[in-house]
């Protein structure tokens, strides 16, 4: 069970009509990722990445194949339920972030639990786990704009993580970080991979982040050139 | 949904001034708008109150030839008071006028008018007719409206000849003294008239005990069966002249709620197609953390509704102490309003009902809620892959 994928890709093609023509971002991409994995989608702009993130996340579909996640497969999903699939059991973290200007900190972590209709004291408390596992509880009542980027990236790995998901999918999640931010970053990520056996998706060409991965799949031209396991 | 309103409350206020500037501009739609209508409303009553306190009583009875708008119909237009009516004449609950048609000559100028006979002691109307009650050896008391009064340069003291044809077709003269003027918001009873002692005009006319016109003081009571020849009119056929001003009127007050609302509503609608290429990103979030994109619509939605309650409570908070005190105080017209032709007061006491209140706000809200789903709807055709870059153009 513990070895069981969690993200099971089959035959997966992606085409995006560009003018009268098409442009095939995904050729027959066949990758599966278990449980706790701490794994990089790495590649060159323009290699598919972000595509087979996104269809991952269940935001896009697959043009042809399949992606199946937690068993799901995602080309079937109707907008309910691939709301449902990325609400309870997926995570995003976005190179910018991504975060709600206007709320707290706090509120921008307590945002996914509010969709899951927690009560106002679970929601406290887990917002604070989160904000803990990050270093940030300090910043709980600052808003967006009054952080750093580092701060901002930290914020929303708690809000990627709060509800504990199988899956937290990252999309250069350092591009806008310094070095020792990126760093701090990852080792934080890392961490809560091995603490919640928690599913880290990235898609990176950085090399601090493919540094840090457990599993490195190099994708070029939109097909998987190789798949190397660094460390279980 | 819960959720949903949590989160659109945190939006709107989080987003500010926009917020604030749409709910201060939304607010004061909403107060000028109940404060118009209660002015109509206002104007409404007090024309009506007026008319019956200076005018009609509670419904009158009118010789069956009597034509307001045919002087020519006044010589034929009076009869003797019926033995029915003068039971209630003697408690003072009914008054019987004559009207005939006469001339004055104001130095030197001369002016048709109609000579109004009534009771100097009368108690049903407002008119100040006990200042006909005075003993003037060479001339008639008179009392005139202040219309007239402007218009003929004439005031209290002046005198000026009259001069009537009595019922026998023969014309005949006298002097009349102006004992007072009095000031009507009903212009009907001002302009072109001379109120002199109901017994003068009978003896001037040669029609001892007749009348043209019976006025009577409750509109609720029983009315005895008409008399022959003549005609009742109760106060809602009376006061049908003003309702159709008012109704003309309020079709003019509409078009400027329209253009109020519209300015609102330009605000709300401009900050909704704003906010769908500003916040592409919190709607491509917004959707990557679980929501459908119809939920998103149904957001956005619901922070331009919230608009007009945050509106409707801002709104409150200044508009009802003002509205309060603009019930007490009233609106003074900024010009005379005694030539608007019209029955219309110099100060207007606006009136409102509950039912101006809540229909007002609740059309607000409708049309509010229109103008922050219409743009809306185009998050639902966004991808919300480009969304959370914010590509959309």
């Amino acid at each position: 069970m513990e070895n069981s994928p969690v993200i099971k890709i089959e035959k997966l093609v992606k085409r995006f009509p560009i003018g009268k023509g098409e442009f095939t971002a995904l050729k027959g991409i066949e990758l599966q990722f278990t449980r706790g994995e701490f794994a990089g989608l790495v590649g060159p702009s323009g290699s598919g990445k972000t595509t087979l993130l996104n269809i991952v996340g269940s935001l896009d579909t697959p043009t042809e194949g399949e992606a199946y996640v937690l068993d799901r497969a995602v080309s079937r999903l109707n907008a309910k339920e691939a709301a449902r699939l990325r609400k309870q059991e997926l995570g995003f973290i976005f190179q910018s972030y991504n975060l709600l200007a206007v709320h707290t900190v706090f509120e921008n972590v307590e945002f996914p639990l509010l969709l899951l209709d927690y009560n106002g004291s679970e929601r406290r408390r887990m917002v604070m786990d989160a904000l803990e596992w990050v270093g940030i509880t300090d910043k709980a009542r600052s808003k967006p704009p009054q952080l750093s980027g580092g701060e901002c990236q930290r914020v929303a790995i708690a809000r990627a993580m709060v509800k504990k998901p199988s899956v937290v999918l990252a999309d250069e999640p350092t591009a806008n970080l310094d070095a020792a931010n990126s760093h701090n970053i990852l080792k934080t990520m890392e961490q809560l991979n091995s603490e919640f056996k928690t599913t880290f998706l990235f898609a990176t060409h950085d090399e601090k982040v493919i540094s840090y991965l457990h599993r490195k799949i190099y994708l070029i031209d939109g097909k998987v050139d190789s798949d190397e396991l660094i460390k279980q | 949904m819960k959720t949903a309103f949590k989160l659109a409350f945190r939006n709107l206020i989080g987003a500010g001034l926009r917020t604030w500037l749409n709910v201060i501009v939304l607010s004061f739609s909403f107060v000028v708008i109940i404060w118009m209508k209660g002015i109509i409303e206002g104007w409404n009553q007090q024309a009506k109150n007026d008319m019956t306190d200076w005018e009609i009583g509670g419904g009158q009875y009118w010789h069956e030839k009597f034509d307001p708008f045919d002087p020519f119909t006044l010589s034929e237009s009076h009869a003797p008071v019926p033995k029915e009516f003068i039971p209630e004449i003697e408690r003072g609950d009914m008054e019987p006028y004559l009207i005939a048609q006469g001339t004055i000559y104001p130095r030197g100028r001369m002016q048709s008018i109609m000579i109004k006979g009534i009771n100097p002691r009368q108690s049903i109307f407002l008119l100040p007719s006990h200042r006909l009650d005075t003993a003037v050896s060479d001339a008639i008391p008179a009392l005139i409206g202040s219309i007239m009064s402007n218009n003929l340069k004439i005031g209290i003291g002046d005198r000026m000849m009259i001069q009537w044809r009595d019922a026998e077709g023969t014309f005949d003269a006298s002097e009349i003294l102006i004992t007072e003027v009095f000031r009507a918001n009903v212009p009907n009873i001002d302009q072109g008239q001379v109120y002199i002692p109901l017994e003068k005009l009978r003896s001037m006319m040669n029609l001892p005990g007749e009348a043209t016109i019976f006025t009577y003081r409750d509109s609720e009571s029983v009315r005895p069966s008409v008399p022959a020849g003549l005609v009742h009119k109760t106060k809602p056929e009376l006061t049908a002249s003003v309702d159709e001003v008012i109704k003309m009127k309020s079709v003019g007050t509409s078009i400027l709620y329209l253009v109020l609302i519209l300015l609102a509503m330009l605000g709300i609608f401009d900050t909704q197609v704003l906010s769908i290429f500003r916040r592409q990103k919190e709607i491509g979030t917004y959707i990557a953390l679980g929501y459908t994109r119809r939920q998103v619509v149904g957001l956005f939605t619901l922070e331009g509704t919230m608009n007009a309650v945050l509106a409707a409570l801002v709104g409150a908070a200044y508009g009802l102490p003002f509205l309060a005190w603009q019930a007490k105080t009233g609106w003074t017209m900024p010009v005379d309003t005694s030539d608007f032709g019209m029955s219309i007061a110099q100060t207007l006491y606006p009136a409102y009902s509950a039912g101006l209140i809540v229909m007002t706000v609740i059309i607000i809200m409708f049309i509010t809620l229109i103008v922050s789903y219409w743009p809306s709807r185009r998050i639902a055709r966004m991808n919300p892959t480009e969304a959370l870059r914010g590509r959309i153009q």
